[in-house]
């Protein structure tokens, strides 16, 4: 089977490498990079699991062919922290007890860093619309909208 | 009886919110699932489905598919030699990979393990099989009726009653008094039949495992479970393997909720790795979730309850029909013993009847039985309340089961916290706050057994005078930041000096799956037995350095010090110095309990809800939410509060959405995230927990399972909700756009 050979950018760092043509963001990221922190929860768009950053974006990687991120920006949760500083979401979700089994997690919080550089002052409204698209089956999302409020509210504090 | 364990004291570390040990990792995506993982050589397993409800199998052809490059092994039922005798292994072969018949849309027929997905999945394409599409059955009262479809003959019990359909595979029945005689008592009888849905437990992590199995029977195997112990068991069962020549390694799980306590496709991969001869890695799709694997059951209920003017009940009797899936088993007994058991009742009846039908082989769901136990009976006390025009907390209140009340289904309860939960409930702001038009507010109780079981911990104090605590369950929300708080507290040092780690089953002794409730409880207990045994040996080992009678020494705040008249007068050894002698004093420094725990604490809660009903178009919308639960004693707080919210959540899901949607071709229509809608952040409102501690006697701290209960109330509580709202009585479930519209249309 002939391969596409990719060029492209995830976390900062160039990065190339071949996938087949069926093959999926998601599956490249997972099998080929190691980069196993986005999760498959459905394959077909529906859970959010697989969330992560195309070129300031949010995409279901598990909907976007792998080939097709040539030359393209990508951020994964992998690339969240910076060294061993947590990004103050993930910090916050830590204190709020926003997870149980945590399958869910790095979605949510590439899509929750997503929102809050769009709009650093949501309501809480605003907050569950923007998540409605990242299934979490353990926590009701009480703390897990606690804690996105609260970080907003933080950082606009530290501002 | 369990022994009364408990005693009161000032927790330091018990009851407070620490960050959980496993937090970064999960966090920043370092964590391991049960796909994660990869070993050299591996080669991608994928599973050839029935799309039949039920067929003959007359033949497999896998001669293409073993034709293609890449391909390595191809396996079916043939490649299963051993035949377990057990009845049940021999059921989970069979489920795992179809024997003569597919049971149901779904059902494994063959396995491939290729080195490439894409090539996995062009196998599974090749492979020819000839199908015989025999009659099916999906409904459970259908499935009930002679002349049904029969899902696999000679499987009925002899408790069955004449004039059913094999497929009733057995009967039970619960309770005391005679209830003919408490409805002539009362002042009114309602009797109502109801319906609720299958749904599944929607784990977001699809099922998935690394095996490898050479030919002298060693393996190895990552797998996400509730118990990886019950998984090396099951597969060598069902393999004709020694159990312990196979080590199994629990992955980080992602969500089980009782979906895990079962094994779909292990024995698969173990197949595939041993005839391959490589590791294979087998992960199912979203779709193969929602088809293979158990939902729980769904349930056709007759429920009749007599009630006095006052509001005593005088009379109650409840007959639960419950489809099993396609092997014989089910929890109808399960929704027989718990409908009733929160109240206080001298003429109670009960029976169930499993049901198999052609429908995966139902699984445990959070309290399995108990919410399709509950619903009916809480709705008709609802009703009962509405005509009478009673409290429907006070009437409650005046029917709760307490310390010394004779349960509907036989035992005697020891002290409980309905009452507690019920009295919160009233004093709450949310009892008395105003609603608005179309809005109406529903209570109601749940209750659910909780379980103890098979335990061992190992519990390693280090040179440095840090400590390893090793257990064996898998660790769903937050359980091991739980069991290092309960070291912490008893050795009395700091919670950082703790790490508390999930043995793989060639390190720990057997383990009961993560289930009942059972972690917090059982788990808790053994570890706080297993720091009791560590001090005991440090007690000594201070002794010894002293030159003291062992008996004369105490520990506290993690050292050991002199007491009492005649020990003398020594410094206190702390942990740490005690640990950095023990090779000079006799050795290494370990403590372990080995326990079957018994004593659980049954448990109890209340919901209370507010919903708006749209007259329009029949949406539901929950507008505010309050759970009261007792925990015994919330060792970690945020993680007790995380259950009440969580199984509140797949409550509502239940109550107002989800439902597995069969065809008249018996296949499952909505096999995705997309068609079965689990409830998102923007359905629901902030969940209010209410913890109330009323203290287990049988675990040292007063600890109760809390995991289950939360998912028993929020079916009848919303429902009483919406009938309220709606100004007429729902009794099926899912209380979907479409029935909401059609009752009140009716009306
Ligand atoms: S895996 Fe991509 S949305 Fe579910
Ligand atoms: S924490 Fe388990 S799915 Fe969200």
């Amino acid at each position: 089977m002939s391969r596409i050979h990719v060029t492209t950018t995830i976390n900062n760092d160039e990065t190339d490498y071949l996938c087949e043509t069926d093959e999926t963001l998601l599956d490249v990221l997972r099998d080929h990079l190691d980069l196993t922190g986005s999760k498959e929860g459905c394959g077909s768009g529906d859970c959010g699991a697989c969330t992560v950053v195309v070129d300031g974006r949010l995409v279901c990687s598990c909907l976007m062919l792998a080939a097709e991120a040539e030359g393209r920006t990508i951020e994964t949760i992998e690339g969240m922290a910076g060294g061993d500083a947590l990004h103050p979401l993930q910090q916050k979700f830590l204190e709020h007890a926003a997870l149980q089994c945590g399958i869910c997690t790095p979605g949510i919080l590439v899509a929750a860093k997503n929102l809050l550089e769009r709009n650093p002052n949501p309501s809480e409204e605003e907050v569950r619309y923007w998540l409605a698209g990242n299934l979490c089956r353990c926590t009701g999302y009480d703390k897990i909208i606690r804690a996105v409020m609260d970080t907003a509210a933080n950082t606009r504090g530290a501002a | 009886m369990p022994k009364d364990e408990y005693q009161s004291r000032d927790f330091k570390v018990v009851g407070t919110r620490p960050i959980r040990p496993d937090g970064i990792d999960k966090v920043t995506g370092k964590a391991r699932y049960g796909a994660d993982i990869t070993a050299p050589g591996m080669l991608w397993g994928a599973i050839l489905r029935s799309p039949h409800a039920h067929a003959r199998i007359r033949g497999i052809d896998t001669s293409k598919a073993r034709a293609i490059k890449g391909v390595k092994a191809v396996i079916t039922r043939d490649d299963f030699t051993y035949q377990p005798e057990d009845s049940d292994m021999a059921d989970i072969l069979d489920n795992c990979m179809a024997g003569e018949t597919a049971r149901y849309d779904g059902h494994a027929v063959a396995a491939v393990a290729a080195t490439s997905k894409s090539i996995a999945r062009a196998a599974l394409a090749a492979i020819e099989v000839d199908y015989e599409v025999l009659p099916h059955v999906t409904d459970v009262d259908e499935a009930m009726k002679p002349g049904a479809p029969v899902i696999e003959s000679g499987r009925q019990q002899e408790n069955v009653p004449k004039g059913y359909s094999e497929n009733v595979t057995g009967r039970s029945q619960y309770g005391h008094g005679d209830p003919e005689e408490g409805f002539k008592q009362a002042d009114l009888v309602i009797k109502r039949s109801f319906k609720t849905a299958a749904t599944h437990q929607g784990y977001i992590e699809p099922h998935a495992c690394l095996a490898t199995l050479g030919s002298d029977g060693q393996g190895d195997l990552w797998v996400c479970t509730q118990g990886h112990y019950m998984v090396r068991n099951v597969c060598a069962g069902v393999l004709g393997l020694d159990a312990g020549q196979l080590r199994v390694t629990a992955s980080e799980i992602g969500g089980g909720f009782g979906g895990k306590t079962h094994v779909w496709m292990e024995p698969t991969a173990l197949m595939l790795a041993r005839k391959s001869g490589k590791p294979v890695k087998l992960m199912m799709s979203r779709d193969e979730v929602f088809r293979a694997t158990g939902p729980t059951a769904s349930s056709s209920v007759d429920v009749k309850i007599g009630m006095t003017k006052d509001g005593k009940i005088t009379g109650a009797a409840a007959t639960y029909r419950l489809q099993a899936g396609a092997y014989p088993g089910g929890i109808a007994f399960l929704s027989a013993m718990c409908g009733f058991a929160p109240y206080d009742l001298e003429n109670v009846r009960t029976e169930g009847f499993e049901v198999m039908t052609n429908r995966p082989k139902a699984a445990a769901y959070r309290a399995p039985g108990a919410p399709m136990g509950a619903y009916p009976v809480e709705s008709v006390i609802d009703e009962l309340c509405q005509k009478l025009d009673l409290d429907p907390l006070d009437a409650r209140l005046k029917n709760a089961a307490r310390e010394g009340t004779k349960s509907s289904y036989g035992p005697t309860y020891p002290a409980i916290g309905l009452e507690a939960t019920l009295k919160a409930a009233q004093s709450h702001p949310h009892w008395t706050a105003p609603l608005g038009p179309n809005q109406g507010r529903g209570v109601a109780c749940g209750f659910w057994f909780n379980f103890g079981g098979d335990t061992c911990v190992s519990l390693m104090v280090n040179p440095d005078g840090t400590v390893s605590l090793s257990e064996g369950n898998p660790d769903i929300g937050g359980s091991r930041a739980s069991m290092s708080m309960m070291a912490a507290e008893e050795l009395g040092v700091p919670l950082d000096q703790v790490r508390t780690i999930i043995a793989d089953t060639a390190s720990l002794g057997q383990n009961e799956v993560t289930d009942g409730s059972r972690v917090t409880f059982a788990v808790g207990l053994a570890t706080i037995k297993a720091a009791r045994h560590a001090v005991e040996i440090m007690k000594e080992r201070a002794a010894m350095t002293w030159g003291i009678d062992p008996e004369a020494v105490d520990w506290r705040d993690g050292a050991a010090h002199p007491a009492g008249p005649n020990a003398g007068k020594f410094p206190p050894m702390t942990i740490k110095e005690i640990a950095a002698i023990a090779s000079n004093t006799g050795g290494p420094i370990a403590g372990h309990h080995e326990v079957n725990a018994e004593g659980a604490g049954v448990s109890f809660a209340t919901h209370m809800v507010d919903t708006e009903v749209d007259p329009e178009t029949g949406a539901v919308k929950v507008l505010r939410y309050t759970v009261f639960q007792d925990a015994g004693k919330a060792v970690h707080p945020d993680y007790v509060e995380g259950q009440f919210q969580g199984g509140a959540a797949q409550g509502i899901g239940w109550a107002i959405n989800e439902e597995y949607i069969y065809g008249d071709d018996g296949r499952l229509q909505n096999a995705g995230f997309l068609d079965y809608r689990i409830p998102v952040a923007s359905d629901l409102p902030m969940i209010e927990p209410v913890i109330l501690e009323i203290p287990n006697p049988g675990h040292p701290y007063g600890v109760r399972g809390v995991g289950e209960t939360s998912i028993v109330p929020p079916l009848a509580a919303i429902a009483n909700s919406v009938s309220r709202a709606a100004g007429v009585r729902l009794t099926s479930l899912p209380m979907s756009p479409p029935k909401v519209l059609a009752a009140l249309k009716a009306e």
